[in-house]
């Protein structure tokens, strides 16, 4: 768990965040349901490090990120950022503390008005925010020189530009204020493979120089690990698993983020000869249904494995057998090494896996 | 052989293969302002029975359209200008369009990337299935969907049954593309095209799907080609791979070939751009700067010219577009006048 020295220097703390959306009744006279997006979900992110956040459709990402930049309202929990309490201030104070937390869209092209040129949406941030106005130019000009885009290129419009370009410039936009923190959904993932690398080092670059931190938010397992300090693996609205990056991809202990790693294929024919996959079970629940006890067990291996050893725990399941505890007993995340933290009742001990890691550490 | 090179124990296989489909000087055009330029050009591939051809390539690189001239829906006003593209020996391209209509679905069909946008959301499942059973095959209604249940049950549609009655907006997303793989594979074709069909999934979702098509053309045979921008997926699932850029094949070759030792300068650049997941974490990426060229106005020479790292500002590569070589004893083709520099290279870099 944080120790004091952690939280003196978390620039973000959420605790126990909850967003539930409340479906209103169908027109059909169906019974009403509500969806637990995010649900009770803690974690620290200190200032200019990179948190990546991985999980896959339905597993609350895209609404923490959300949450985070207040642009939705937590049902319950708080949002410390910076020393405040970001989840307290009124409207126009958090309109004011925006500006420090900015946020980079998957799709960039979506995200920028056609009708302006480069230089008027850079600089559309800072005029909203009151800077003065005289200095604006000069700024732009900073900022494109940040993003890797020539300042006399100012004048043209959006779609003059290619895909690669245009995510320059929508970093460019979440960069004009000098925040403290990005949110970053899914920043490479509309992008060429050849492009995706530019925008990779060149985020890499801005925080060198900038210390800005990232909360990088992607499916892409090998993209999260090039860019991030740690990792946070999210199911169904709650982190199962968050820990340091070489310890989450080489030593994953929650069996969602053991099937979760071994399903990605490595670009290297030779090690996926070898390598064993280890498959989820069915298809995700929905927020709407959350398993009871560890929101994971109808889809767990591990489970499954543990079950079948020890008899006395088993319960039936389906066709198979998990464990009382998993059914009956919500996990909490706790530490099993330092600084890596797994909300699972069992340990990797009944998993009998070999060749797990992808890390091939030289 | 060049000195260096390890033998290429495809090279043996490579003679005896019989491919399922052949794809011969395969040449698109558009009409551009200046006469028509090629989208797909003098493009050559095959994939034998039972085998997995990845093809792979940015977007623009022509990947999609290869198939959809193939298949002989290329979008007006583009058409194929020359080539061929034999499905077991007869040239997909002369078949007049009733003909080639007949093959389609049955002997050679097409999963598409968005499984959404493919079915047809006010019929069911079950309908889409059958029509496409009778639109091929004279079978009774009855029959047809005993045969849907049966394809819906191969591709792991839970409760076959019931489901088959559903529309698609009751499938999550993994199930929608097992259903299109279902109605697909229906009549058993010899080749099967699988373009980018798991980029809309989950991850855990995509190995489902894909070990699904692996386990499909291991069962039937068929030769499947996997259309993807995922080297990753290429690794895991392909026998032989593909490298296009801007509308030429640029390297083809077995998977572990080509990913042990590139032999084209592109295929090599794009291996350095991306995050690996067994290389230590944190390593800086090697960008392929620049962008792919214009398919309206491209380079004189080799179309990754501009873009290389070996052959930039070289005279020959700027001027005349290498032709495709087979090299290792006709295993492996590159389109490159300078692969035997790429060795020196790497070993000059590590």
């Amino acid at each position: 768990m944080s120790t004091a020295s952690d939280m003196e220097c978390s620039l973000l703390s959420v605790k126990a965040i909850t967003k539930i959306f409340e479906a209103s009744r169908s027109w059909l006279g169906g019974r009403r349901s509500s969806v637990r997006a995010v649900d009770g979900l803690s974690f620290e992110l200190k200032a200019g490090e990179t948190l990546g956040l991985v999980g896959e459709t339905g597993s609350g990402k895209s609404t923490l990120g959300r949450l985070i930049l207040r642009l939705i309202e937590p049902t319950s929990g708080r949002i410390i950022f910076d020393g405040g309490d970001f989840t307290a201030k009124t409207t126009a104070e958090v309109r004011r503390m925006r500006s420090d937390i900015q946020m980079v869209f998957q799709d960039p092209y979506g995200s920028l008005d056609p009708r302006m040129s480069v230089g008027d949406l850079i600089a559309e941030p800072m005029i909203v925010h009151g800077q003065p106005r005289a200095g604006i130019p000069r700024r732009v000009a900073e900022i494109m020189n940040l993003v890797g885009l020539d300042p006399r290129v100012a004048h043209r419009f959006p779609h003059q530009f290619s895909g690669g370009q245009r995510q320059r410039i929508g970093i460019a936009r979440a960069m004009a204020l000098a925040p403290k923190l990005l949110v970053l959904d899914e920043p490479v993932s509309a992008l060429d493979v050849s492009i995706q690398a530019q925008i990779l080092n060149l985020l890499r670059e801005i925080q060198r120089r900038t210390g800005v931190a990232y909360l990088f938010v992607a499916h892409d397992l090998a993209v999260v690990r090039h860019v991030s300090d740690r990792v946070a693996v999210m199911y169904l609205g709650r982190i199962v698993e968050i820990s340091s990056r070489d310890q989450l991809y080489g030593q994953p202990g929650h069996p969602y983020t053991i099937s979760l790693l071994s399903a990605v294929p490595a670009a290297n024919p030779k090690l996926e000869r070898v390598r064993q996959r280890i498959p989820v079970h069915g298809e995700i629940s929905s927020g709407t249904a959350i398993p009871s006890g560890c929101r994971f067990h109808p889809r767990c291996f591990r489970a499954r494995l543990v079950a079948a050893a020890i008899p006395a725990e088993a319960q039936p399941f389906g066709e198979h057998a998990v464990p009382k505890r998993c059914v009956e007993q919500d996990p909490v995340l706790a530490d099993v090494e330092a600084g890596h933290q797994v909300a699972c009742h069992f340990d990797a001990r009944y998993d009998g896996l070999t060749k797990v890691s992808l890390s091939t550490p030289k | 052989m060049p000195p260096g090179e390890k033998p290429d124990p495809g090279q043996v296989e490579a003679k005896h293969r019989i491919p399922a489909l052949a794809v011969r000087g395969l040449t698109t055009v558009f009409p551009g302002p200046d006469g028509t330029f090629p989208i797909v050009d003098d493009v050559s591939l095959d994939v034998a029975r039972g085998e997995t051809l990845a093809v792979v390539g940015e977007s623009g690189s022509g990947k999609t359209m290869t198939f959809h001239s193939v298949l002989g829906i290329v979008p007006h006003p583009g058409r194929v200008a020359s080539g061929q593209a034999l499905l077991d020996g007869v040239d997909l391209l002369k078949l007049a369009p009733h003909e080639l209509r007949k093959k389609r679905g049955s002997e050679i069909s097409i999963v598409f990337q968005d499984p959404l946008t493919a079915l047809n959301p006010v019929f069911t499942i079950g309908d889409q299935i059958v029509e496409v059973l009778r639109a091929h095959t004279r079978i009774s209604k009855a029959a047809a969907r005993k045969r849907a249940i049966e394809v819906l049950a191969r591709v792991q549609i839970p409760d076959p049954h019931r489901r088959v009655d559903d529309f698609p907006h009751q499938f999550s997303g993994g199930m929608r593309q097992r259903a299109l793989i279902a109605m697909a594979i229906a009549l058993e074709p010899k080749v099967l095209i699988a373009d980018e069909p798991t980029t809309a999934l989950d991850v855990t979702v995509q190995a489902q799907v894909l070990e699904l098509l692996r386990d499909l053309k291991q069962e039937t045979g068929m030769g499947l080609i996997l259309i993807t921008h995922d080297l990753g997926v290429v690794a895991r699932y392909a026998d032989r791979v593909a490298v296009l850029y801007s509308g030429r094949v640029m390297e083809l070759g077995s998977a572990d070939h080509v990913f042990d030792q590139p032999r084209h300068p592109y295929t090599s650049a794009l291996f350095k751009s991306i995050p690996h997941l067994d290389t230590p974490a944190g390593s800086d990426l090697t960008p392929i700067e620049g962008q792919p060229p214009n398919p309206a106005a491209p380079p004189l020479g080799c179309a990754f010219e501009p873009r290389c790292f070996v052959g930039h500002g070289d005279q020959l590569c700027a001027s005349k577009p290498p032709p495709l070589e087979a090299i290792s004893a006709g295993a492996r083709l590159t389109r490159c006048w300078r692969w035997r520099e790429l060795d020196d290279m790497s070993r000059a870099a590590s």
